[in-house]
């Protein structure tokens, strides 16, 4: 708002408008214009000449989730070079990840079993963007792979690597790319992608 | 009034939950020790960040909130009699939640396999467990649903920025700028400084609070806080945000509580009789403006506007609420709240909160036991998951289970949630046992 | 199933979509309420309610950002919660403004829906990073749209149904929205053009999705008695539905919505629908990505599985087809601002059943209508069904 001389307490000052009134510089509609209906638009070139004002603010929140039992072992198992599920009971379905639940008969689950590092395609994508949806050169193969030994439909999502994205099928056989075992440290990164079988 | 027929009725609660060492800040001295740990049984346990998802040396065995939430489900559908929660039908459950409590940024994902809600309807309500109540009482009074489950849980161990996140809640503009290391417990001491100096309530009743509900929470298995202090001791704790010290704050804890409500004549089938049947008998729930400045920082407004209208659905006089009332599980997040919410949910008049407590009038063994359960500064401030815990706490006192925190006769009681800082939202409800 | 009160929507309003608004997020809820308000011929004091429907805090970059919008909202000194089921918070909003006034509690209850995404530096789809598992999921450096594309290539898989086929719903909604005064990305493009953008996690392409936005939108709900008191032309609503799945969605099959069918059966049998084909005179399904409006579609029973990609080439689902879909224009026309969104959904099919949708109006006449939202990891669905 510029400072004016003479201008009282109160007055009404609402005719002057801003200095950098984003509405004088592009062609939006104002408040409430024919059509109705309300907005301004700021566009990229608004941004960059600096027509508005904004605030920055930055946050870095952290945590540290306790696992729990059941992705507890599961990382635990990882860290081995192994995939552990859980067995209900009730369903006998085995459940990778593991849970203390089965989610399906509402029921505690308490037996482990090891599941194989070995599967098949279930879906498949190729990304072109990274997390901040910027792009990037090399795309990476996401896929969901239905492990060997755990129900049928019991997935995990993983990486896809040492393939072409386009040989990559649904229903490929694949197998986990495990990190050496001094690298492993019980993370779902312990491997690192997986192959073709 | 709600006629009877019509009444819906809470016949299930659950709770899981563990003291918890990791969040034991520097705000509550050492020798307050934990009266409770209710550790689980399990051979491995690691922990990850989100920057180095590495696992490091486990300082203590825990579940995870969806294991607590589980654990807590079942306790809950157990008590209600509901023997396969996947069998029912006409059945929704609610979950309160905020995304940066539980650090997913959209926390309903993550709730339905833990309580049994896989293709049911659940949403998530992003207020208070209160609120989540509130919402089940309405789904079930609007005749979609029979059974509402409400779950609502703290697992702030989690939580390593505790203070950057609650910052994150003052408006970004105009409050974050003043300061921007500011801790929001600025707001609690402006809201102390004003209530005490128009209500001429006393400092030393503030610290009178304290000590009482920490004292009640040496009978409760499930508080973190408990002990006996002297309110000289309350008084020279550190200043946190004058006049507020560092004892007159609650400090955070881990719990998963779960309450089942159905309608009156599910009640009865699912319980067989109306016994353990705790009526909800009204619901109120109101937001002040969320500009600090602009707020009557004295009075809490939505605390007294809440009450309101739950006392008018349960036809109880607003003259003189207390004469129906037999206990309050009222927040207590900080000391003078409690005196704050007690005037405004008209427990006493304007200026009287002090007296009463000094008097003994609140305490377990007065005419108007608040807090029984030891409140938020003896069981631990539970976030979104308080209201519910006070819930809990009444249900067990109205069916006469609440064993030496017992408050004999009690057919009554008001339970009250606020939302925390920066924040002027709250809910009341009114649960009464079944001969009353 | 007895319902204790009828509840009508009364009046609607909402602001232009667009990717960045002057605006603040209070102000946008501002406007729409007020022009909801407006509409209706009431005043904010006539409201007895409030309930504000919100997608992530991380966007407004405010936690508890309910509690901040609240003003905006028009809240203050009333009763007023934010309800939060992801993505499907659009249409979900009114369904639990729906049951304040079904329960007998209030007689009218005004709900906001908003979104402010610019808000976020670099990119608003950051926020999305943390809907992934903290410690399986995330660590593999997930981008949100990973999920959205594995479940398109399974539906594609499993129903052998093509990128073209598909890029037909983009076409068709961008369309659309050339007729509606808010939206964002109107135009008239080609199944060519949509193949021919660039892809951004295959099989989805740059024009298969939508938009983030900023903007806002409300409805004012009433019951029975208040609504034929203030309002000509109520739009009744017959029928509400939710249900979500599970979270472990690796293990779910990913080609067929089965929490939406879930949805839509509550929200059928309520209005007691039976025949939703013969019965659903024009829809509002939810389409961030293009493929969605036809897995949709099949969840909702308006079309066989495998089969919606079909009738939309045909031509069926065009605003002057025997079924007309989106023709608001659609996320992909309109814009996402992801909550503002799904309620835009809801404002188009009362505009729609109450005659004054204007360009828009679809050419059959339309007495009953059906807008659908979806969200969390791709498991949750909201259904609400009106009647003129």
């Amino acid at each position: 708002m510029r400072e004016e001389e003479g201008v009282k307490d109160g007055q009404d000052i609402s005719a002057k408008g801003m200095e950098h009134d984003p509405v004088e510089h592009n062609n939006s509609k104002s408040k409430r214009s024919s059509n109705n209906y309300a907005g301004i638009e700021v566009r990229e070139d608004d941004l960059r000449d600096g027509r508005y004002m904004s605030i920055r603010y930055s946050a870095r929140f952290r945590y540290r989730w306790d696992t729990g039992i059941a992705v507890g072992r599961f990382l635990e198992g990882l860290r081995n070079g192994k995939i552990v599920g859980s067995r209900c009971k009730v369903c006998k379905r085995v459940l990778v990840p593991p849970r203390i639940f089965c989610e399906l008969d509402f029921a505690q689950v308490d037996e482990w079993v090891y599941v194989g590092d070995t599967g098949s395609v279930n879906t498949y994508s190729i990304s072109y963007i990274d997390k901040q949806a910027r792009r990037i050169s090399n795309p990476v193969i996401v896929a969901v792979i239905e492990l060997d030994g755990a129900s049928q439909g019991m997935g995990i999502m993983h990486l896809l690597g040492e393939v072409r994205p386009e040989d990559v099928h649904i229903g490929m056989r694949v197998k986990a790319v495990w990190k050496s075992r001094e690298e492993r440290r019980g993370a779902i990164t312990d491997i690192m992608y997986f192959k073709p079988l | 009034m709600i006629p009877k027929g019509e009444r819906i009725g809470i016949v299930g609660v659950g709770y899981a939950g563990l003291a918890d060492t990791k969040v034991r800040s520097a705000q509550e001295p050492s020798h307050t020790a934990s009266s409770t740990t209710n550790t689980a049984s399990a051979s491995t346990n690691t922990t990850t960040t989100t920057t180095t998802p590495t696992p490091t040396a486990a300082t203590s065995i825990r579940y995870s909130y969806k294991e607590l939430m589980f654990l807590a489900a079942r306790m809950a559908y157990e008590d209600a009699g509901i023997v396969d929660v996947r069998s029912k039908d006409r059945i929704s459950f609610i979950c309160s939640t905020e995304d940066f409590w539980e650090g997913n940024m959209i926390s309903d994902e993550y709730m339905p396999d833990q309580l049994g809600a896989v293709l049911r309807p659940l949403c998530t309500v992003a207020a208070d467990g209160l609120y989540g109540l509130i919402t089940g009482f309405m789904q079930i009074r609007s005749g979609l649903v029979d059974v509402a489950v409400v779950e609502a849980h703290s697992k702030l161990s989690d939580v390593v920025s505790k203070k950057e996140i609650a910052r994150f809640a003052l408006d970004p503009v105009y409050v974050r700028g003043i300061y921007p290391e500011i801790d929001p417990y600025f707001i609690a001491g402006l809201e102390m400084n004003r209530f005490l100096y128009e209500t001429g309530n006393s400092r030393e009743s503030c610290a009178k609070v304290v000590s009482k509900n920490k004292g009640n929470a040496l009978a409760n298995p499930r508080a973190c806080y408990a002990s006996s202090v002297d309110i000289s001791l309350v008084l020279s704790s550190p200043i946190v945000a004058y006049p507020l010290t560092s004892m007159e704050i609650s400090s955070y804890a881990d719990a998963s509580i779960v309450v089942v409500l159905a309608s009156e004549h599910k009640a009865r089938m699912l319980k067989g009789s109306t016994d353990g049947i705790v009526w909800i008998d009204g619901v109120g729930w109101c937001s002040d403006t969320p500009w600090i400045n602009d707020r009557n920082l004295a009075d809490a407004l939505y605390a007294s506007l809440a009450a309101e209208m739950a006392y008018k659905m349960a036809g109880i006089e607003m003259d003189e609420p207390s004469k129906y009332i037999d206990l309050a599980e009222i927040d207590d997040t900080f000391s003078y709240k409690e005196l704050q919410h007690m005037e405004a949910l008209r427990l006493c008049r304007k200026g009287e909160a002090s007296r009463l407590v000094e008097d003994g009038c609140t305490a377990m063994d007065g005419y108007m036991p608040v807090n029984p359960s030891g409140g938020s500064l003896g069981v631990g401030y539970l976030v979104e998951a308080t209201g519910l815990h006070r819930v809990l706490e009444a249900v067990l006192q109205l069916r006469g289970m609440a064993g030496s925190m017992q408050v004999h006769g009690a057919r009554r009681a008001v339970v009250q949630s606020w939302r925390g800082l920066p924040t002027a939202s709250g809910a009341v409800a009114i649960l009464s046992s079944n001969d009353s | 199933m007895i319902i204790k009160r009828k509840v009508a929507v009364v009046g609607a309003g909402m602001t232009l979509f667009r990717r960045r608004m002057l605006e603040t997020g209070k102000e946008m809820c501002f406007e729409a309420a007020s022009m909801a308000v407006e509409s209706a011929g009431v005043s904010i004091r006539d409201v007895d309610a409030v309930v504000l429907g919100s997608a992530p805090d991380a966007f407004d970059g405010v936690h508890m950002k309910g509690e901040y919008l609240l003003d905006g909202a028009g809240a203050v000194g009333k009763p007023y919660t934010r309800v939060f089921v992801g993505g499907g918070t659009g249409v979900f909003a009114p369904i639990a403004g729906w049951w304040h006034v079904a329960s007998g509690l209030f007689d009218t209850c005004l709900v906001v829906c908003e979104e402010k995404m610019s808000s976020l530096h670099p990119h608003p789809q950051h926020a999305f990073w943390g809907i992934f598992d903290h410690t399986l999921e995330r660590p593999l450096g997930v981008n949100l749209l990973w999920i959205f594309a594995l479940e398109m290539r399974r539906y594609m898989h499993l129903y052998g149904i093509s990128e073209e086929e598909i890029a037909y719903v983009a076409v068709k909604n961008k369309r659309n929205a050339l007729d509606h005064p808010c939206a964002q990305l109107a135009a008239r493009i080609t199944v060519e053009d949509v193949m021919r953008s660039e892809p951004i996690v295959w099989p989805i392409k740059r024009l298969d999705s939508s938009p983030p936005s900023d903007g806002a939108a409300a409805v004012l709900l009433a019951s029975e008695d208040t609504a034929r008191k203030i309002c000509k032309e109520p739009v009744w609503i017959d029928g509400v539905g939710w249900s979500i799945d599970s979270a472990y969605w690796t293990n779910r099959e990913l080609a067929y919505p089965a929490y939406l069918a879930e949805a839509a059966r509550m929200a059928y049998r309520m209005a007691g629908i039976e025949e939703p084909r013969r019965e659903i005179d024009v829809a509002e399904v939810y389409d961030p990505f293009s493929y969605k409006e036809l897995h949709h579609l099949e969840g909702l029973g308006l079309a066989d599985k495998g089969k919606a990609a079909e009738i939309t080439v045909a031509g069926i689902t065009e605003r002057d087809g025997d079924m007309p879909v989106n023709p608001s224009g659609g996320l992909l026309g309109v814009g996402n601002p992801i909550a503002a969104a799904g309620m835009m959904k809801v404002c188009e099919i009362f505009w729609q059943l109450s005659g004054n949708a204007g360009k828009r109006q679809v050419k059959k006449d339309a007495r009953t209508g059906l807008a659908q939202a979806w969200g969390d990891l791709m498991q949750f669905s909201s259904v609400i069904i009106m009647r003129s």
